[in-house]
């Protein structure tokens, strides 16, 4: 093995600069696509609860197949399938702009807002049935009832669930690179086919996710720790 | 719609070039996800039983690996195991190789902890009934509490394997020709038609993944009645 470690290269001057930009997209991506699959996923959840057929057979579909297809596919295909469907000024609107991020973000927020969307319904089930009853029976609509009764309960209950699937958003994430969006190890790739230093490049790109998920994985055990024994039944 | 280039070109997806030159295709996905998930199991068992040992030499080496793999994205690791490989054997070793080294290393982590939770769910009252007849702790594991808790673990391993399957996917981003590479040749060559093939690689993904979740769904209701509980 006669490998020259220059962690200097790395750790200052313009690559140290590439590192930090690729940092600040990863973030973006993600807080932005977990914004956006949190909406999404609730909104799936609560079309599964429903007693309305197609709208429950609408969200069952959603649900089966984003969760059980590659996220890389899926990437591919909204990257490169959509705009085949799309009208052509859209497609103008979307290339004026950046399209790269667009579709990672489409693509990050269909696969994950599938398995946010069961998270919650498991919550909304592990809520005692009799509470909608009796928010109904107090005069509640079914909407109200969501909103104010069982949504604020369920997602107490879910939070830790929720936080290891946005902590899995973060390290798919990294599946973007492969279109081309500038993230930590779109970054990390570039440093390596630049100077040839990939081992240094890689390591602190591992380093960076690996803290990210340590500091989350810490949060949720002090969140299981101290506020979820407070809720009983 | 052009789906005529999906049609001449199934049996590309399928298996690749398989009669004239390498399996590729579907057929590769579904043997990097067997040949994976087997070696996996058993990297998973050993170290969910270290992560479970009261010594601290067997456990703290566990939870490191444990907790490395399962902190980093997939894509990293195959990415390091591409780079490290050459660096360290002095000689560069094919992609599928890696990939099945890669989804291993890191399917293993996942697998670990589902035995963890495994043996951790069984009532403490099975082990120590198990050293109270005289087995030692070893037996005690191989014959009394491994056979009911992997019983149980049974549905997520199918799980697990699912999201194996869908991980074979990444394989194609050094170059091994499952699935998703081919659809990828399929649609630099024809150019003409990249939504409808995508569309068909996710149907076929789906098939596979969507059979063993409910599979697995219907194992979790049948084995639920045999558990072992604490009264």
């Amino acid at each position: 093995m006669n490998y020259q470690f220059d962690w200097q290269l790395v750790l200052s001057g313009e690559y140290s600069q590439w590192l930090v930009d690729g940092v600040i997209v990863t973030l973006k991506i993600s807080a932005v696509s977990l914004l956006f699959s949190m909406l999404l996923g609730t909104i799936v959840a609560v079309m599964r609860m429903t007693k309305f057929k197609p709208l429950e057979w609408l969200g069952l579909a959603y649900t089966e197949f984003f969760r059980n297809t590659p996220l890389l596919v899926q990437i591919y295909f909204w990257y490169f399938g959509s705009s085949q469907v799309l009208p052509d000024v859209v497609n103008k609107w979307l290339y004026a702009r950046d399209f790269e991020f667009a579709a990672g973000v489409i693509s990050l927020t269909v696969y994950t807002s599938a398995f946010i969307a069961e998270e919650i319904r498991s919550g909304i089930f592990s809520i005692p049935k009799n509470q909608l009853e009796a928010s109904r029976a107090v005069g509640l609509s079914f909407v109200q009832a969501y909103r104010y009764v069982i949504l604020p309960q369920a997602f107490r209950i879910i939070i830790p669930p929720l936080i290891s699937q946005a902590l899995n958003l973060i390290k798919n994430s990294s599946l973007v690179m492969v279109i081309g969006v500038m993230d930590i190890f779109y970054m990390a790739k570039q440093i390596e086919s630049y100077s040839f230093h990939g081992f240094e490049a890689f390591t602190v790109a591992t380093l960076i996710y690996l803290s990210i998920s340590l500091v989350v994985s810490l949060c949720i055990n002090l969140y299981d720790k101290h506020f979820l024994r407070q809720i009983s039944y | 719609m052009r789906f005529d280039v999906v049609y001449e070109n199934f049996d590309y997806f399928l298996w690749g070039a398989f009669p004239e030159g390498p399996l590729g295709g579907l057929a590769m996905t579904v043997i990097l996800a067997a040949v994976s998930i087997f070696m996996a199991f058993w990297v998973g068992l050993a170290f969910g039983l270290m992560r479970n040992s009261k010594k601290f030499w067997l456990r703290y080496p566990a939870m490191a690996y444990i907790e490395l793999v399962r902190g980093t994205p997939l894509l990293l690791l195959i990415f390091w195991f591409y780079f490290l490989a050459p660096v360290i054997l002095g000689y560069s070793v094919p992609e599928l190789q890696t990939t099945v080294v890669a989804l291993v290393v890191f399917t293993g982590a996942y697998i670990a902890e589902i035995v963890r939770a495994g043996i951790m769910a069984l009532p403490g009252g099975q082990m120590e009934a198990a050293r109270g007849t005289g087995l030692s702790h070893f037996q005690a594991m191989r014959y009394v509490i491994l056979p009911q808790s992997l019983r149980n673990m049974i549905p997520s391993f199918v799980n697990q394997f699912v999201s194996l399957t869908k991980d074979t996917s990444l394989a194609s981003t050094i170059g091994v020709l499952e699935l998703t590479r081919c659809a990828e040749q399929v649609s630099n060559r024809t150019l003409n038609a990249p939504m409808e093939i995508y569309v068909t690689i996710l149907v076929m993904y789906f098939v596979i993944c969507y059979c063993l979740t409910s599979y697995s769904r219907r194992l979790e209701k049948q084995l639920s009645r045999y558990q072992a509980r604490d009264r």
